[in-house]
């Protein structure tokens, strides 16, 4: 099972990777979305994995530590998970209007910051 | 247990949320209350800063759960410098920002910079290293609001990358926790240091891994050599008081390498001894270089700051990358004045951009702008020799320090010239550009087209938080003695993290 947990792992980490090193902003979203997923898989096994085991203590007395599984892994998980879903969408929405007001989805900012033509053309929107 | 510690989280957060829900329609109540609750918490961090000044460590136990298993706040002298620079700065870029007009360009200005400065505060203040990374979420997720504030293509695309670069940090970070999880079974900073100490040589290949890891992440925020690529575009691109607060993100960086790498990973410990200390420093030199280089080759007012941002961070880092204690007061002291001059370049800068009409902020001859030029010009003059770091501002203190602590390190000459020449070349671009704005103007056009108004002129608010950011240069160089011996008291505690580890370990869990 670890084989399998740590190729999984290691198989999302590669796809978000190179996903995440194209040139436009969707599959840089979607690469970054394999890499939230291969971070929270791993959050997960840092506690050791175990099967069918409980993380949350049945009773108060006669505790054995090998009949239960490490709980905080799980709750860092989930905060792992509402974060990454959260910043997921705000760079979804931020791209969309990047994409909106530029007419491209490319990731790199072209022409070279500084040319003469552009001052006159990018910069309006400061004015108002 | 002492609970003003939590209201530097509470009370933006709390004047955030009220901001969205009850008046964000109201532009001038959300500058009244946003202004006060920063004023307030500028206040409380003197306060707290009295408190910490004493020596002692305080801790603050979320939910009443002693440390190892709950979530910790933990105020030292460190930790309360911090808080007091974040508040001050947040204080007059929120000044400036209402001064110039930038927060009613767009929506929810007032209520994203409160949840910023909660983010920060909250950074600065957490003893868990888990916590610690939901802050840094925190604070970037204001940052992304407020860095495409105003909108604008260029800006927004910007933006995008900003964002991208900073959820890859973000996953970095949480696969350096989780490895820390996995070897340690801890994420409380303090009993990390205990367990990481007592780590047998078997475990010291995760450890490593996640000691460098962590570091990275770290860097990233920083800015250091081969990870600062989000930095000069976003910085030239955001609105200029969001630049200008953007200067203490940067410190989040270098603050939580500070935090843990004199507290949990510290240099002398054998484990992760040499895996960090030998780049460091080299990379640090050479951001310090690329930065300067940045200076002299940049086009345009903003990103010459943001380079400058660059190398200024570089200067910092190559102090910290030195681990001894001389070296950590010249680091803090660096922090200090790096995060103001920083600031009032890029307020400056607007302001210079704001009378210029066509030629915005490039760095090119153009008209002279009808109204105090003159002042704008000593404005930048100032903030450029602090920057550069030339005497009487501070910014010539700092690299004193810097030079005199790195006089024992055995890499005194790379670093002496790397700082040395970088300030010459620096001092370079810096009058390049100043003399390029400010004197090869010519008269204005006597008949201006007619679909132009008149330019902007900057309101008696902006430019008076202008000059305010750079009075703190003044007070770091005319006090700088007894800054120092604060800042001296600060490092010695780090160099100490016994009181830290034992003030949060043992500190009871109130009984029921």
């Amino acid at each position: 099972m670890e084989l399998l947990v740590a190729s999984a792992i290691g198989l999302l980490t590669a796809a978000g990777v190179y996903m995440v090193l194209r040139l436009r902003t969707f599959p840089v979203i979607l690469g970054l979305s394999l890499l939230s997923y291969a971070v929270n898989l791993f959050l997960f096994a840092t506690g050791r994995l175990a099967i069918n085991l409980p993380p949350v203590l049945k009773s108060h007395s006669n505790i054995d530590p090998a009949g239960y599984t490490d709980p905080l892994p799980q709750a860092l998980v989930l905060t792992a998970i509402v974060i990454s879903f959260g910043m997921t969408a705000v760079i979804v929405m931020v791209s969309i209007s990047a994409c909106l007001a530029s007419d491209t989805d490319r990731i790199d900012l072209t022409p070279a910051p500084g040319a003469e033509a552009e001052a006159g053309e990018d910069q309006p929107e400061d004015r108002r | 247990m002492n609970h003003w510690l939590i209201v530097p989280v509470v009370l933006p957060a709390t004047l955030a949320a009220l901001t969205v829900l009850m008046f964000r329609h109201h532009l001038f109540l959300q500058r009244v209350f946003s202004t006060t609750g920063t004023a307030a918490l500028f206040l409380i961090s003197l306060g707290l800063m009295v408190r910490a000044g004493g020596g002692a460590v305080e801790v603050y136990e979320l939910g009443n759960w002693p440390a190892p298993f709950g979530i910790v706040l933990v105020l030292d002298r460190l930790a309360a410098i911090m808080l007091v620079l974040t508040t001050l700065l947040a204080l007059m870029t929120q000044l400036y920002a209402i001064g110039s007009g930038w927060d009613a360009r767009g929506k929810h200005f007032h209520a994203l910079y409160q949840f910023q400065l909660m983010g920060i505060l909250g950074a600065f203040l957490t003893g868990d290293a888990f916590n610690l990374f939901v802050f840094f979420e925190v604070l970037l997720i204001a940052s992304y609001g407020l860095m495409i504030h105003g909108g604008g293509a260029r800006r927004l695309r910007a933006g995008t990358q900003y964002v991208i670069y900073n959820l890859l940090g973000s996953t970095l970070f949480l696969f350096a926790l989780g490895t820390l999880y996995a070897v340690t079974g801890t994420l409380n900073m303090a009993d990390l240091a205990v367990r990481v100490a007592e780590l047998g040589p078997d475990h010291s290949a995760l450890i490593r891994v996640a000691a460098v890891m962590l570091l990275l992440v770290f860097c990233v925020k920083a800015a250091l050599l081969p990870l600062h690529f989000w930095l000069p575009e976003s910085y030239a691109n955001a609105p200029a008081p969001v630049a200008s607060l953007f200067a203490i993100m940067t410190k989040v960086g270098a603050y939580s390498i500070i935090r843990v790498y004199t507290l949990v990973f510290p240099p002398s410990l054998p484990a992760t001894a040499d895996s960090f200390g030998v780049w460091l420093l080299p990379a640090a030199l050479l951001t310090l270089i690329f930065g300067t280089i940045g200076i002299l080759g940049a086009h345009r007012l903003t990103r010459l700051v943001a380079f400058a941002a660059i190398a200024s961070m570089g200067t910092l880092l190559t102090a910290i990358s030195l681990f001894t204690e001389q070296a950590m007061t010249a680091a803090l002291y660096y922090t200090l004045h790096s995060t103001f001059a920083t600031a009032a370049l890029f307020v400056i800068a607007d302001l210079v951009r704001a009378g210029r009409r066509d030629a915005d902020d490039l760095i090119t001859p153009a008209p002279a702008p009808p109204a105090r030029n003159g002042l704008l010009a000593a404005l930048f003059f100032a903030a450029a020799i602090a920057m550069t770091g030339m005497p009487p501002l501070s910014g010539f203190a700092g690299k004193l320090l810097v030079l005199d602590a790195a006089r024992a390190a055995l890499a005194m000459g790379p670093i002496w010239a790397a700082v040395l020449i970088s300030s010459l070349v620096a001092i370079i671009g810096f009058a390049r550009a100043g003399s390029t704005v400010f004197w090869k103007t010519h008269p204005p056009d006597p008949n201006p087209a007619p679909d132009e108004g008149p330019p902007r002129t900057p309101g008696a608010l902006a430019l008076v938080t202008g000059c305010a950011l750079i009075a703190p240069l003044i007070l770091l160089s005319v006090f700088a003695g007894p800054v120092t011996g604060y800042l001296a008291d600060t490092s010695a505690q780090l160099y100490a993290p016994q009181g830290y580890i034992s003030a949060v370990l043992h500190t009871p869990g109130v009984a029921e």
